[in-house]
């Protein structure tokens, strides 16, 4: 069963998560229900620092043994930190996808991009569809 | 088992090297001693202990001399031995490549009538041998689909490929430049023509189509998918992975196919090493020869030579001429079958698929319950919903009944895929028993489903942890 | 002979379970106007017997000479007995790839074994299952490089093997990229100034091989350090495999990849093929390069075990977004190379002093001959390139004594007029130079 989907967030159709805050920066990560359907995470292929992306583009890469799916970023901006702690162990996404299994942080360069991202109950009620 | 490093001894070894007969001298000296290595870390360990070592290796493998290798799309097929023997006739192995034409006539002889009959079997207007394997052999195909356009002056960016293609076919189209669009199959299992027929552009540089397909049904509007490539000026490719379905009784030439790959270490009885050496010729038809890779064999004044004057060619694929001794094998296999033989190898291919498939329909889902070619593709999703037996699991169960499983998971348009191909090698009795060992299975996933999801027991290792070795990847030994 | 154990009363029960009156109706689908109606031309099916005879024949066909000195690519080597009873075990030759790991224990071990020897061997720290050829393994590394950097230049040696450029270039120009060649120095050595020159922010690789297809030994090091400074990555070949016995292999020297052809262990020479593709590369890469890939865990009890591992590289998941297609390699060939250096073991530096003691000798004979000169002046391992008054009449008149001559390389380089390029294995006697020596005098 999947991990409730936090209330303090907004998610992406992809299954991806942000967490916004007043600076104009981002966490970002994949969701409980992302990380269930991936299975055991093995590997996942971080940006660079710096690196400037668009909306929809591929941030990141996540590798179970037999899947390899790219994660796309929510909004556009620059990555300014990764979680570097995956590069060891990325179980961390499995374990714990909304807290310590965060993939990037952002700038963002056009915040209005949140205003098309999805309430946690509007997520839900996403994968209740998606599950029939 | 312990590694070869682990029984090795320092002071021991099985080959020994003669004595020099020439002078010896200080090689740090005459070669300069910053050009030689410090250290030479390899096993030592006398002839008894490698033998030994190898032969159990060898006893904790399963080949198809040992038992029924029904691996889908793989074509297990027996590897005669006689065609073992005859590649290791000293004629064919002492030969260095770059042996003059006049000393190589019996290689040359046998590369150029290999050629021939592929033709004839596939109606094809010329082959090459250089590709070293079925997907070398793709790669080589759509290559000279790129060249073919580059020639006419045409910049085609896109090749169509069925959702339920190998993995190959749009890694090869990638790697010449194509960009891939997937076109769906038809409830019949089929390619869905109206959806052809929409993405058919003068964009589209070919179609690759495996016929019959992946779920080992034969394309039964294969006229008008030809028909609909052929009018935008497109060419087809036929991915002759499932050749053993059909030589002898239809030819991918006649058919419309401009492009066809093989795989000899399939069709032809050529024995797969565990996981090579292959053999992947190419046919091509006739507005297509001039790009086959070079050297080519000709043939003037009753002898044979290699000649690289074939200026529109898309050059080499590989060094030398390709697998030759695995050509060889084929070559052998043809003639000891001779026509007759290929089409009935074939005909007793097809019927052992129909009767697996009609055996075991009523234990497992068949989703394109239709009659089959050479292979038939089962669900597990009935024991999916049932008992929570997954494909996997059946696949590993059928180790302890002694049988190779089947490839699973493939196609991906079928959920929980079993794909059975049992090749023409294989006896009634054979069948009867793996059936009777599937529908085991199927019982045991109801009523001991956690055995099922145990197996398999009786191997020398039980399931291996594969997400260990993604994480912390050990892919050679450190001496600790 | 058609191997299909079916009795005809088989095929009757067979046909009744599926419910059809006859093997043509299983074929109902190819379109009528399709089926083949005349059997292809091929010759009548023969016996087992007859087989052999036609077969022998065929292979009698071919001349062998009593000796060769070309080596260019493909090495006569000898091979110990326990290479081919190895090979020759039918739980190894007719499995498949070892997809079901507990049934391949066998082969996934011996292939992890071969892996760790050529991660040594090479001074890398990890190699691949093997490619297909030499050839092939060092297009395929050009374009990894310049998939994983986005540049599309690539700069080969033209002291790299003629065939191995050929194939380099048709893998580039399928994936567009450009082919730069590098000149070699009079010394027989790349040019390090040309190449200084050559480097820029659009190299992805540098693609050299030492001993090169002159035989010519590399100095690696300062070329690696060129190439890195510009952020390109170093691929380094290599001609003889069993040169690795006692040169410094190049993953020592900085080089990121070492590809080159694996037949020089325990694989007969086979009129060129098969053969295997040796492909290792430093650590980092490990996710990135082609090719089968052993690896080392454990099973539910916590014993040792192998699997296929990072398959994710592959085809058959990554799909169009793989770097290579290659599924099929040269799985028995590499298992036979893994039975080679287990049986040599530390010998294998033996072998290689041989070859070197053999070499000189053979070029001191030759050098003894009026006429012939030197044309590089870099140290060789066990391949060398003179200059004759007439490479044809050479080959010619060891031709007409049932010996293979030299590799005339007029034909690849024409600047490089009557210039042999010569081998001596461990398989050539001294008898055998002096009786060419003797040939060449008359």
């Amino acid at each position: 069963m999947s991990k409730q989907n936090p209330k303090d967030r907004l998610y992406s159709r992809e299954h991806e998560w942000v967490v916004y805050y007043e600076d104009g920066t981002a966490t970002i990560g994949i969701t409980d229900y992302a990380q269930e359907m991936l299975t055991d995470i093995v590997f996942v292929d971080l940006p660079e620092i710096g690196r400037k992306v668009v909306k929809k583009a591929t941030v990141a890469v996540v590798e179970s043994v037999k899947s390899v799916s790219d994660v796309f970023a929510p909004v556009s901006g620059e990555v300014i930190d990764v979680n570097t702690a995956l590069e060891e162990t990325p179980e961390l996404i499995n374990q714990d996808a909304f807290g310590e299994g965060w993939i990037v942080r952002m700038r963002l360069s056009n915040p209005e991009e949140l205003d098309m991202l999805l309430a946690a109950a509007d997520y839900d009620e996403m994968l209740k569809e998606e599950k029939h | 088992m312990e590694l070869i490093f682990e029984i090795s001894k320092h002071g021991r070894s099985t080959a020994d090297v003669p004595a020099s007969d020439v002078p010896a001298f200080n090689i740090g000296d005459a070669i300069g001693s910053k050009y030689l290595r410090d250290d030479l870390d390899l096993p030592e360990v006398a002839e008894i202990d490698l033998i030994r070592h190898y032969t159990n290796l060898s006893r904790r493998n399963f080949g198809v001399d040992l038992g029924f290798y029904p691996l889908g799309s793989c074509t297990m097929k027996y590897n005669p031995k006689v065609n073992e023997n005859v590649a290791l006739l000293p004629g064919f192995t002492g030969l260095h490549p770059y042996a003059d034409a006049e000393s190589a006539q019996g290689n040359l002889q046998l590369i150029d009538e290999m050629q021939k009959y592929l033709c004839g079997i596939f109606g094809m207007a010329e082959f090459t041998l250089q590709p070293a394997a079925g997907a070398h052999g793709e790669l080589t195909g759509v290559m000279m689909i790129k060249k073919y356009f580059e020639k006419k002056g045409q910049k085609r960016r896109i090749i169509l490929i069925p959702d339920a293609a190998h993995g190959t076919n749009p890694a090869s189209s990638a790697l010449c430049g194509f960009e891939v669009v997937e076109l769906r199959s038809n409830s019949e299992g089929g390619v869905d023509i109206e959806h052809l027929q929409s993405l058919m552009t003068e964009d589209v540089a070919a179609l690759m189509l495996t016929n019959p397909n992946t779920l080992g049904l034969f394309e039964r509007n294969i006229e008008k998918v030809a028909q609909i490539i052929h009018e935008k000026g497109g060419l087809l490719y036929g991915d002759g992975a499932n050749a053993n379905a059909f030589m002898g009784k239809v030819r991918p030439g006649d058919l419309g196919f401009d492009v066809i790959q093989l795989n000899l270490h399939k069709t032809f009885s050529t024995p797969h090493g565990g996981g090579g050496p292959g053999s992947g010729p190419v046919g091509v038809a006739k507005a297509l020869v001039d790009f086959l890779p070079v050297p080519r064999v000709v043939k003037a004044d009753d002898k044979y030579k290699w000649s690289g004057k074939f200026p529109d060619s898309i050059g080499r694929v590989r060094s030398f001429y390709g697998n030759f001794n695995v050509i060889v094998k084929a070559y052998t296999y043809i003639r000891s079958l001779g026509a007759e033989g290929l089409k009935r190898a074939t005909e007793m291919a097809v019927l052992n698929a129909n009767y697996i498939k009609e055996i075991l329909k009523p234990y497992y889902d068949l989703p394109y319950d239709r009659g089959c070619m050479h292979e038939c593709v089962f669900s597990g999703t009935r024991q999916v919903s049932e008992s929570g037996v997954h494909t996997s699991d059946i696949a590993k169960r059928l180790i302890d009944y002694g049988y190779h499983p089947p490839t699973i998971y493939f196609p991906l348009i079928v959920h929980e895929a079993i794909m059975i191909e049992p090749t023409e090698t294989e006896s009634k009795e054979t069948l009867d028993t793996f059936c009777d060992a599937m529908i085991a299975i199927a019982r045991e996933a109801k009523e001991n489903p956690d055995g099922v999801k145990c197996a398999p027991v009786t191997t020398p290792v039980t399931r291996l942890d594969e997400v260990l070795a993604a994480r912390k990847p050990d892919v050679c030994w450190k001496r600790s | 002979m058609d191997y299909c154990p079916h009795t005809s009363e088989d095929i009757e029960q067979m046909q009744a379970a599926i419910g059809v009156a006859g093997i043509d109706e299983l074929f109902a689908d190819i379109p009528e106007k399709f089926r083949l109606k005349q059997m292809p031309d091929i010759p009548a099916a023969l016996s087992e017997q007859e087989t052999v005879s036609v077969m022998s024949d065929l292979a009698g066909k071919n001349k062998l000479p009593q000796f060769t000195l070309t080596g260019a690519g493909a090495y006569h080597h000898f091979i110990p007995a326990v290479v081919g009873h190895i090979t020759g075990r039918a739980e190894f030759y007719t499995a498949y790839t070892p997809y079901q790991a507990e049934i391949s224990q066998g082969l996934l071990q011996a292939i992890y074994e071969y892996q760790t020897m050529i991660a040594h061997l090479t001074g890398t720290e990890i190699a691949n299952a093997s490619m297909y050829d030499g050839a092939s393994a060092m297009a395929e590394a050009a374009v990894l490089c310049a998939k994983m950097s986005g540049r599309n230049k690539i700069i080969v040696a033209r002291s790299v093997h003629p065939e191995y450029r050929q194939v380099l270039r048709t893998y580039s120009w399928a994936n567009g990229y450009t082919v730069v060649e590098l000149p070699y120095a009079p010394s027989g050595q790349i040019d390090l100034e040309s190449l200084q020159r050559k480097l820029d922010d659009q190299v992805a690789a540098v693609l050299v091989q030492s001993p090169n297809f002159f035989g010519v030994i590399e100095d690696i090091a300062p070329v690696a350090d060129a190439v890195h400074n510009k952020g390109a990555l170093l691929v380094a070949g290599f001609t003889d495999g069993t040169s690795l016995g006692i040169l410094k292999p190049a993953g020592a020297a900085g080089a990121d990849f070492v590809v080159g052809e694996g037949q020089s262990f325990g694989n007969p020479l086979n009129y060129g093929g098969p053969y295997l593709g040796i492909f290792a590369a430093k650590e980092k890469f490990m996710r990135r390069i082609p090719g089968r890939l052993v690896g080392a865990t454990v099973d539910k009890n916590g014993r040792r075990g192998f699997v296929l591992t990072l398959q994710t590289r592959e085809q058959h998941i990554r799909r169009e977004k793989a770097t290579s297609n290659i599924c099929s390699n040269e799985a028995l060939c590499a298992l036979a190379a893994g039975v080679y250096l287990a049986a040599l073991g530390k010998n294998l530096k033996r072998l290689s002093e041989l070859n070197i003691y053999k070499t000189q000798y053979l070029k001191n004979k030759l050098l003894g001959l009026a006429g012939w000169k030197e044309v590089f002046s870099s140290p060789v391992y066990n391949e060398f390139v003179l200059r004759c008054p007439d490479s044809k009449k050479v080959n010619e008149k060891l031709k007409n004594e049932g010996i293979t001559g030299g590799y005339d390389l007029q034909k690849n380089y024409p600047e490089l007029e009557n210039s042999l390029l010569f081998c001596a294995t461990e398989m050539i006697s001294k008898e055998d130079m002096d009786k060419v020596a003797d040939i060449l005098k008359r």
